[in-house]
């Protein structure tokens, strides 16, 4: 190669160039074999099998499945939707907390110059407020989905378990999450939800009272229920995904087919 | 050297003493005392007690074997040895038959090691084992597929059609920001949040705390419970009617409840029909 004379085509600079980046150390140190950014693809077994192993957010995925766990109408991606969900709401999340502080005389001035002073503020606070109630929809009929196919059944019993208490976190972030706009709708539809705890029994008003700090809702509330919305409840919820996702694969897989 | 379990040394010993007690007792004497000694060194008196194998006579008589020939089964020593003497009475018989190059192989024959097994093969039967022991499935093989790209792409596609169904909706459904809260304000109706609307409906029905403390609590331990008390091993449809039947009662049942929380509740959550009265619902 070497001893060739070196064409000067921009076509023939472009692929030098090309494959020169290709083979630098940088680039093979970046990408791990078997992707598809690595010089030397190929939709070989072996590759396919790297693809997987290789990247750490495939890696949630054994290197095989079985056939009919890749069927659309078997799981309709319900549960997958949910989890991918979720990291739409910590993205969006994340953008809304630059903009908000949660007291009661700065939270609903907060989101009202962040729908009108902030580039992407509304489109960003749509996003995540459908998406927060497409996620309970999406996660109530991941659940129906599981127990129409008897997939709670042995060996994956705890699963399910666990399986009820992401449904009810995820409840729980939603709700916690409908009182920060600190609007008439919030304040009120938290009420009307809070109200029904302090009918506890034993610990009657005492389970209203640490939850609002205080008898009624005030701003001691809404601070309460935003670190519980944007740091206790979302660390708590990834810890029982990890075991939910960890557990799919100790149990064989998912269940079926039918 | 590692400890060897108390119960696996005496199994061995046990074992030494039959065979030895079968071929040659005076090996018998010997070996046990051994092991009782404490010599936790079982190699060492295998192999003070196991000289030359089978080897030691090509003779039609079936000799005394010892040691590791020993364990050979019986059979298979007696098969080996009457199949040997076949052999060699036919090459014995052979030089009367013929004579010439024959005679030179019988002649040879005696001299060759002794080492030859039946037809002169020169391996040993060391041990027989069965097939089961070394083979297992246990599990049946599955159609699989690669997760790249089987189930890659399909995921990549329902995650792209999701964000952009979401991208389209946020861009131009705007989510609702009433007036600042206000405490001594009361919106009439006031309504918890939509999948909060089934226990309010309830509450109108029930004392709060039943409504709102006792029929949740129990609906959520029964259904963590559902694996434990459903014993169908089953999860063929056809096998599952009730269990389907009682799920499907009970999602009906709450989603009823939230549609009539939704839409059909208006000012001081008096029933109205959403078409007559309009809809008071916000999500």
């Amino acid at each position: 190669m070497a001893t060739e004379t070196k064409s000067k085509s921009p076509k023939d600079v472009m692929k030098r160039t090309w494959e020169r980046v290709h083979d630098s150390q940088a680039m093979n140190s970046i990408f791990r074999p078997g992707s598809v950014f690595r010089k030397g693809y190929t939709d070989s077994p072996r590759n396919r099998s790297y693809v997987i192993m290789n990247n750490v957010l495939y890696h949630l995925h054994p290197v095989k499945v079985k056939r009919h766990a890749v069927k659309v109408s078997y799981t309709l991606c319900l549960g997958g939707l949910s989890f991918f969900l979720f990291m739409v709401l910590t993205v969006t999340g994340v953008f809304l907390m630059f903009f908000y502080r949660p007291t009661a005389e700065q939270a609903w001035a907060d989101i009202q110059s962040l729908e009108t002073a902030v580039y992407f503020g509304s489109f960003v606070r749509n996003m995540h407020r459908w998406a927060a109630h497409l996620m309970v929809l999406s996660v109530f009929l991941h659940m129906a989905r599981v127990f129409y196919h008897g997939a709670y059944k042995a060996p994956r019993e705890f699963n399910w378990v666990i399986g009820i208490i992401l449904l009810t976190l995820t409840l729980l972030l939603s709700f916690t999450g409908y009182l920060l706009p600190w609007d008439q709708l919030a304040l009120w539809a938290v009420t009307v939800g809070t109200n029904m705890m302090g009918y506890s029994p034993v610990l009657r008003t005492n389970v209203q009272f640490v939850l609002l700090g205080g008898n009624v809702i005030s701003g001691d509330t809404l601070l309460r229920w935003y670190v519980l919305h944007v740091f206790l409840l979302p660390f708590v919820i990834v810890i029982f995904m990890a075991i939910h996702f960890w557990r799919v694969r100790k149990d064989g897989g998912i269940s079926g087919p039918l | 050297m590692a400890e060897i379990p108390e119960h696996l040394l005496k199994r061995a010993q046990q074992r030494r003493a039959e065979l030895a007690g079968e071929d040659n007792a005076g090996e018998e004497a010997s070996t046990p005392a051994n092991a009782d000694a404490g010599a936790s060194d079982p190699v060492a008196t295998e192999g003070a007690s196991s000289p030359a194998p089978a080897d030691s006579g090509a003779s039609l008589e079936i000799p005394e074997l010892t040691g590791i020939a020993a364990t050979v089964p019986r059979h298979l020593i007696e098969r080996s040895y009457t199949r040997r003497a076949v052999l060699e009475g036919k090459t014995v018989a052979a030089p009367s038959a013929g004579g010439g190059a024959p005679a030179a192989t019988a002649a040879a024959a005696p001299a060759a090691p002794t080492m030859t097994g039946p037809g002169g093969n020169t391996q040993r039967l060391l041990t027989v084992v069965k097939s089961g022991s070394i083979q297992q499935t246990k599990a049946e093989a599955q159609d699989k597929v690669h997760t790249w790209p089987h189930l890659l792409s399909i995921e990549f596609g329902a995650m792209v059609i999701v964000t952009c169904g979401l991208f389209i909706f946020s861009a131009f459904v705007r989510a609702p920001l009433l007036g600042l809260a206000d405490i001594n304000q009361t919106p009439n109706p006031s309504k918890a949040p939509w999948y909060f609307l089934g226990l309010q409906e309830l509450l109108t029905m029930f004392h709060p705390m039943v409504a709102g403390v006792t029929i949740p609590g129990v609906a959520l331990v029964i259904l963590a419970l559902t694996p434990y008390y459903d014993k169908n091993l089953s999860n063929k449809p056809e096998n599952r009617k009730y269990a389907f039947a009682m799920m499907t009662i009970f999602l009906i049942f709450w989603a009823v409840l939230v549609i009539i929380g939704s839409f059909f509740r208006g000012q001081g959550f008096n029933f109205v029909f959403p078409m007559k009265d309009g809809v008071f619902f916000e999500l």
